[in-house]
């Protein structure tokens, strides 16, 4: 009797560790099985949590896979969240059929060797400007497609500045942007507000101005450089710009603006609808260059890449897909939904026969310039950091401008080595 | 120890040698047993040796590796990364973030454990007293423990913004001038300081109040005959009696404030420049801060914040063998 529970209990414990086994083979035969969708289904992979299945967006990107004869299956992540899953999937050899990937980040995914280039699937580029398609391009290689472009202005509000006496019209070189924000505080009223936080948001915003002095991002501590910086730390210094923006996002900034109490705020295209929404009577004017003239801002948005598969037969319809959702009039309602501007002519002039107000956008647009470009590729990740390390350390007062950017010098040279 | 004992306690003769089983009849070979038992054993630990392994030991594991390679995008996806030891440690080590670093690391966690701590005991003697409403008071002092960090470091943060905070606009109205909490290099740590003992003081609250129940109220009679005053009860008899029950939580606050990630990349992310960095703040900084990740680097700072962590472990487990002994 003993014997036979002794058995038994032996025999249960087996069993245990069968399951334990087979939960085990489980978990590794599900994450390797990812890659083998069943046929006729594409994955695509957006940084659009914000739209549900019900979406615009969604419907498009379903309906291009109609057309090309196979089911989408479309999964939003967070921004900041997508760069490591796409970097975890191609580890695990499941990468998404297509992915849409913010701009910067495409010259890293490509030196990992994740994306294919434009010269493998045979995609044209032709008609996209040069100056959007340049931000996914690294050693002459294109990899993917621009789905639309935003980029950076100043939205000025207008009343606090015909109270002011500042005619915004006239503001063209840094000098007379600043002369207009003394007017503004001698008025009561606020200046500027931007995002200057610790990540790649501040050096996005800062960039304008970097370029604007004619700086150039692989020295940084140039004397263009100091300018720009200076020209920053004393609009905080002087009570400009509100110390908080050291920690602002372009959110929060913003909120700020549309408190009624900024005179100016460095924003995007994206904030069109909301600033339309508001009570604010806005305009909108390009960041000013040092000497005069529209700065290069840096140019934002997704590019739709097709990362490497296992099957390279399954390109031809990820590239039908790619193209489908490339086409002019997807440019057109795509990036209205988006609040961008298209990354073709074609698309441009739709876009702005449909809404007149884009009109300074598409020219901020055209004049804008990739972060990666110059093919900086993989180094632009690291020159950024140090230079938002720089811009927050100058704009709060433990380094001088010329300091901060010397340091970031130093740490941006050995990084990139 | 033998499974047998466990299987039947009652037969274990009192000097722990398996009970003799010389009048039963036939029944397996001793050897024969033996094994089925071991095999038992095996088969009823597996589980957790496996959900240990997969969970535990791989992840560190892997850590470990990541940080004596030498990881770049492209070999992260090929799994041919080169070995490199610990040129990624000196590499840390040689770091102008280190120093700050390091330094953050410690007052931020010895400044959170000193207050939270004497805080927590204040709190915890104070309703130990069991006054009206005095539990309804205890509970409304867990709320910092139940909300979400995001929610408590977002509103910290906008508490203390520069120009539109509360803090600064009742340090105004009082005729001071307002501080850069979130934003001075001198003040960011001191910020994100504040709100974490905020947050930990209901931690240190409950532990230490469940220790004072554990105190029998006759010491404190027997004292009140003697003429034992307030602070004497307190610091003769409550203090030492609680110091196994303040060990424990002096040590599990250390490794939790050793980590504590959220709130500072919430409040400042590590801001402005280094000057509210800590090791888990650079850590992620350099795996994820940017678009190119350097896993290397920054599982070395993961694993030079687990060694902090052991040492710590480890004392608190010679303190507490001597305090046994």
């Amino acid at each position: 009797m003993i014997s036979f529970f002794r058995r038994k209990r032996a025999l249960t414990a087996l069993a245990g560790l069968a399951v334990a086994t087979v939960a085990l083979t489980g978990c590794s035969t599900g994450s390797g099985g990812g890659s083998s969708a069943a046929k006729g289904t594409y994955t695509f992979w957006d940084p659009y949590p914000q739209f549900d299945a019900s979406s615009a967006w969604t419907k498009l990107v379903e309906k291009c896979g109609t057309e090309a004869g196979v089911t989408i299956k479309r999964t939003g992540y967070d921004t900041s969240d997508l760069t490591s899953k796409a970097l975890l999937a191609g580890q695990q050899g499941n990468s998404p059929d297509l992915l849409l990937v913010d701009n910067p980040v495409v010259s890293t995914l490509a030196d990992a060797g994740l994306l294919t280039d434009t010269s493998e699937t045979k995609t044209s580029t032709s008609d996209i400007e040069a100056n959007i398609l340049a931000a996914g391009q690294v050693d002459g290689k294109t990899y993917g497609v621009p789905i639309g472009a935003n980029t950076l202005a100043l939205y000025y509000n207008k009343k606090i500045l015909s109270a002011a006496g500042v005619d915004a019209s006239k503001i063209t070189t840094w000098d007379s942007l600043t002369a207009a924000l003394a007017k503004v505080k001698a008025d009561g009223k606020k200046g500027i507000t931007f995002s200057a936080i610790g990540t790649e948001e501040g050096s996005f915003q800062f960039l304008p101005w970097y370029w604007g002095s004619g700086a150039d991002l692989t020295k940084l501590d140039s004397s263009d450089a100091a300018s720009a910086l200076s020209l920053w730390t004393d609009w905080v210094d002087k009570g400009y710009a509100p110390n908080s923006v050291i920690n602002n996002t372009q959110t929060t900034s913003w909120q700020e603006f549309l408190t009624g109490d900024f005179a100016f705020s460095e924003n995007g295209t994206w904030q069109l609808a909301g600033v339309k929404a508001s009570k604010i009577d806005y305009g909108i004017i390009s960041i000013p260059a040092k000497a005069g003239g529209a700065a290069p801002a840096p140019t934002g948005g997704e590019f739709l890449t097709i990362p490497v598969q296992k099957d390279s037969a399954r390109y031809a319809v990820s590239k039908k897909i790619q193209s489908c959702l490339t086409s002019t009039a997807n440019y057109v309602s795509t990036d209205t939904t988006l609040s961008y501007v298209a990354p073709t002519k074609a698309a441009q002039e739709k876009q702005v026969a449909a809404d007149p107000d884009l009109e300074p956008w598409v020219t901020a647009v055209g004049d804008a310039k990739g972060r990666t470009s110059d093919n900086l590729g993989t180094k632009y990740p690291k020159i950024s950091e140090q230079l938002w390390k720089a811009v927050q350390n100058s704009l709060s007062g433990s380094q001088t401008p010329d300091a901060a950017l010397k340091q970031a010098q130093t740490a941006a040279a050995a990084a990139i080595k | 120890m033998s499974s047998t004992i466990i299987e039947r306690p009652e037969a274990a003769v009192p000097d722990g040698r398996p009970a003799t089983n010389a009048g039963l009849p036939p029944r397996p070979s001793l050897k024969k047993r033996f094994r089925a038992d071991q095999l038992t054993a095996w088969g009823f630990i597996a589980p957790v040796v496996a959900y240990l392994v997969i969970f535990y030991a791989y992840p560190l594991f892997k850590n470990v590796d990541l940080s004596v390679r030498d990881y770049t995008v492209r070999s992260f996806i090929d799994g041919n990364a080169p070995f490199v030891g610990f040129a990624n440690f000196t590499a840390i080590f040689q770091n102008p973030t280190f120093g700050p670093a390091l330094v953050h690391t410690l007052l931020f966690t010895g400044i959170s454990i000193a207050f939270q701590f004497t805080i927590g005991m204040a709190l915890a003697v104070f309703f130990f007293q069991n006054f009206r409403l005095s539990s309804t008071l205890r509970a409304l002092f867990l709320v910092p423990w139940l909300l979400p960090l995001i929610v408590s470091a977002s509103t910290w943060s906008w508490m203390m913004n520069s120009d539109s905070g509360v803090i600064n606009s009742v340090i105004q109205s009082f005729g001071g001038t307002g501080i850069n909490w979130l934003t001075s290099p001198h003040w960011a740590l001191v910020a994100v300081i504040i709100a974490n003992i905020w947050i930990g003081i209901p931690f240190n609250l409950v532990i230490l109040y469940s220790g004072l129940q554990n105190i029998s109220t006759d010491i404190y009679e027997a004292a009140s005959l003697d003429g034992a005053n307030a602070s004497q009860k307190f610091w003769r008899i409550t203090f030492p009696l609680l110091k196994p029950v303040s060990a424990i939580t002096i040590l599990l606050g250390l490794v939790y404030t050793l980590k504590v990630f959220d709130i500072i990349w919430i409040m400042t992310k590590g801001g402005p420049g280094d000057s509210s960095t800590t090791f888990a703040i650079w850590s992620y900084q350099l795996g994820f801060g940017s678009t190119l990740p350097d896993f290397s680097p920054a599982a070395a700072v993961g694993n030079l914040l687990i060694v902090i962590a052991l040492i710590f472990g480890f004392l608190y487990l010679r303190v507490q063998k001597r305090q046994d002994a």
